[in-house]
């Protein structure tokens, strides 16, 4: 079967500072793939490459047969629907705010939204669990809400790929296993395809189908969570000295860190 | 389920119902005001008059009708509807409360060709001197703001703004280096012509303010879902599949040439474009979809208000329009945003 979304000898950045190098892999369709990786390593260059935000310096990105680079905004916005890490939306209401992504969709002088335009982003802030929050301030939501409310828009898209930056980061637990659960239930139910950057090692390995780990602008490893978080490769691209195991009940990988002063009396 | 779907499309109704209904109100506050300005001033006339005044082609009401107050206030309503709309129009695409029309540096542009016209003294040869040199005033600072804005990455809307406001600095400069260097004279038809006046004749400009400044509403009106994308941030406009960088060049166009034909043909007005949107934003929120109707009207409402008082507070002397936007203008801005529970938010 051809894979979903294929990325080819793919390079992209900021020529003279920052340059993605010859990136290469694939998903198949209803796979959640994590992205990880220490900061600079490339991993929000790379959702721009994909995203079509930074032009393609050689090669390409292809979803589904067709090549994300020559697609137009709006036939992009379509197929690709991006969450970024912080929502700045305003005093708009929830559901305003979902409504617009139905902007991809909008007719040349489309002035108002249509029924249908109204009743998926219904769908989706229900599957969201938003569609209680839809007459407030987009501003006046918790961290968790506006995650979840820039799912439901993204949702509202009807995109093939999903591309999610750091969704858990500064959430607490309950809100963090909440998210993730619910991306993960997109992707299997929907056959949703997702790529997700996330810094928290142990969700990434607890909640993602595979890993791709991101080290100086190149791919570093790609696979199953097993086999991409062994301590070899995360000491190496983190330079921190970890300890894997795995998690008693799902079988998958655990990291653990270890305090300096822990490690001096221990003699490590 | 079908009635949960229902009473969805009841909520949208309602919000364009209240949208109707705030337009509404501000047509007939519009209809208020003309009848003010049109009754009020030296000439009292009143309003069951007005059916004999205007089949009298001779009597003295009808001249003043006709040849002052009616051109007046066309040109009033057009001044401030379209800087009022370039003020809305420019805070969208700047993402920032306090950008107005004259921050840009197409006021300082304009009132330096004027400067210029004034202090050659061409505004002895022609009257259309001083409209047509404040035009190409405008005009050359906005391709100046623009093209200087331009990066090989594209443009940068935070040094279009920079830039603009640079411009301005040195146009004003420019400006009092002309003051300093002519006569009195001079230098009092220039400060005149600065504050802004209505005090306009000419037929054919106003008939260009009043075409000029409504075509620039309706062809706003295509970019205002555009605009309302923008209120997320550029990045996020373009992953729904607007083009921002078009969208801004246009409405960039679009806001400085409304700006330059006002300034052109009224002086230099402040206020209309920074407190009418902030004021029509508090009460009907910032969808643009309304926004752009909504500080249209507003903003021809509070010239044409504000005209009728410069040329009556001091009858029969006229203060310079400019003095009572400024007082009126930031005067309710201040007592309304202290007033109001929620702080002032642009999006």
């Amino acid at each position: 079967m051809e894979p979903f979304l294929k990325i080819e000898h793919f390079s992209c950045g900021y020529p003279g500072y920052f340059v993605l190098q010859d990136v290469a892999f694939e998903i198949k369709q209803g796979d959640f793939v994590g992205i990880i990786g220490p900061n600079g390593s490339g991993k929000t260059t790379l959702f721009k490459g994909i995203s079509g935000e930074l032009d393609a310096l050689s090669g390409k990105g292809i979803l589904n047969g067709k090549s994300i680079q020559k697609m137009n905004l709006k036939e992009r916005a379509q197929n690709l629907a991006v969450v970024t890490q912080t929502i700045e939306a305003g005093n708009m209401t929830v559901e305003e705010y979902v409504l617009m992504g139905r902007f991809p969709y909008r007719r040349q002088f489309q002035f108002f939204e249509t029924a249908e335009d109204i009743e998926i982003a219904q769908k989706y802030m229900k599957l969201t669990g938003v569609d209680c929050l839809k007459d407030k301030a987009m501003n006046a939501l918790s961290g968790g809400e506006q995650q979840l409310a820039g799912i439901a828009r993204a949702l509202t898209q009807e995109p093939q790929l999903l591309l999610l930056d750091e969704p858990t980061s500064h959430l607490d637990i309950t809100h963090q296993v909440q998210i993730l659960n619910l991306i993960r239930r997109l992707s299997h139910e929907l056959k949703l395809t997702i790529l997700m950057i996330i810094h928290d090692l142990n969700l990434a390995g607890e909640y993602c189908d595979s890993l791709i780990m991101m080290e100086n602008g190149t791919i570093r490893k790609v696979g199953d969570p097993l086999d991409v978080l062994n301590y070899e490769d995360i000491e190496a691209v983190y330079k921190t000295v970890v300890i894997t195991r795995t998690n008693p009940i799902s079988g998958k990988p655990v990291v653990f860190l270890v305090s300096e002063q822990v490690m001096e009396k221990k003699k490590i | 389920m079908i009635s949960k779907g229902n009473s969805e499309l009841f909520t949208m109704k309602n919000r364009y119902m209240k949208w109707i209904l705030f337009s509404a109100a501000l047509l007939l506050l519009l209809l208020i005001s003309i009848a003010v300005s049109l009754l009020i001033g030296e000439v009292k006339i009143s309003l069951f008059q007005l059916q004999e005044i205007l089949n009298d082609h001779r009597s003295m009401a009808y001249m003043v009708l006709t040849k002052i107050r009616i051109p007046r206030l066309i040109l009033a309503a057009s001044v401030g509807g379209a800087l009022s709309l370039s003020g809305a129009i420019l805070q969208g695409i700047y993402r920032n409360p306090l950008v107005e029309p004259y921050t840009l540096g197409i006021s300082g542009g304009a009132a330096l060709g004027v400067s210029i016209a004034i202090v050659f003294g061409l505004n002895t040869i022609s009257f259309l001197a001083l409209p047509v040199f404040g035009f190409i005033g405008a005009i050359i600072t906005l391709f100046l703001v623009y093209f200087l804005s331009l990066k090989k990455s594209g443009l940068s809307v935070n040094s279009m703004l920079l830039i603009g406001v640079m411009v301005s600095f040195v146009s004003s400069s420019a400006m009092m280096f002309m003051m300093s260097i002519t006569t009195t004279d001079n230098v009092q038809n220039i400060v005149f012509w600065v504050m802004g006046s209505m005090d306009e004749t000419n037929h054919v400009l106003i008939k260009i303010a009043f075409y000029s400044s409504l075509s620039g509403l309706f062809l706003a009106y295509f970019f205002a879902q555009p605009l309302n994308a923008l209120r997320l941030g550029d990045a996020k406009a373009r992953h729904l599949g607007i083009n921002t960088n078009l969208t801004i060049r246009i409405l960039f166009f679009l806001a400085s040439l409304l700006t330059g034909i006002a300034v052109a043909v009224a002086g230099v007005i402040g206020f209309v474009g920074l407190v009418i949107p902030h004021l029509i934003r508090l009460v009907i929120g910032n969808d643009y979809r309304i926004l752009l109707l909504g500080s249209f009207l507003g903003g021809a409402i509070f010239l044409i208000l504000s005209d009728t008082l410069a040329r009556t507070i001091i009858s029969p002397n006229e203060l310079p329009i400019g003095v009572i936007t400024g007082f009126a203008g930031g005067i309710v801005f201040i007592a309304v945003l202290s007033r109001s529970k929620s702080h002032f938010k642009l999006n």
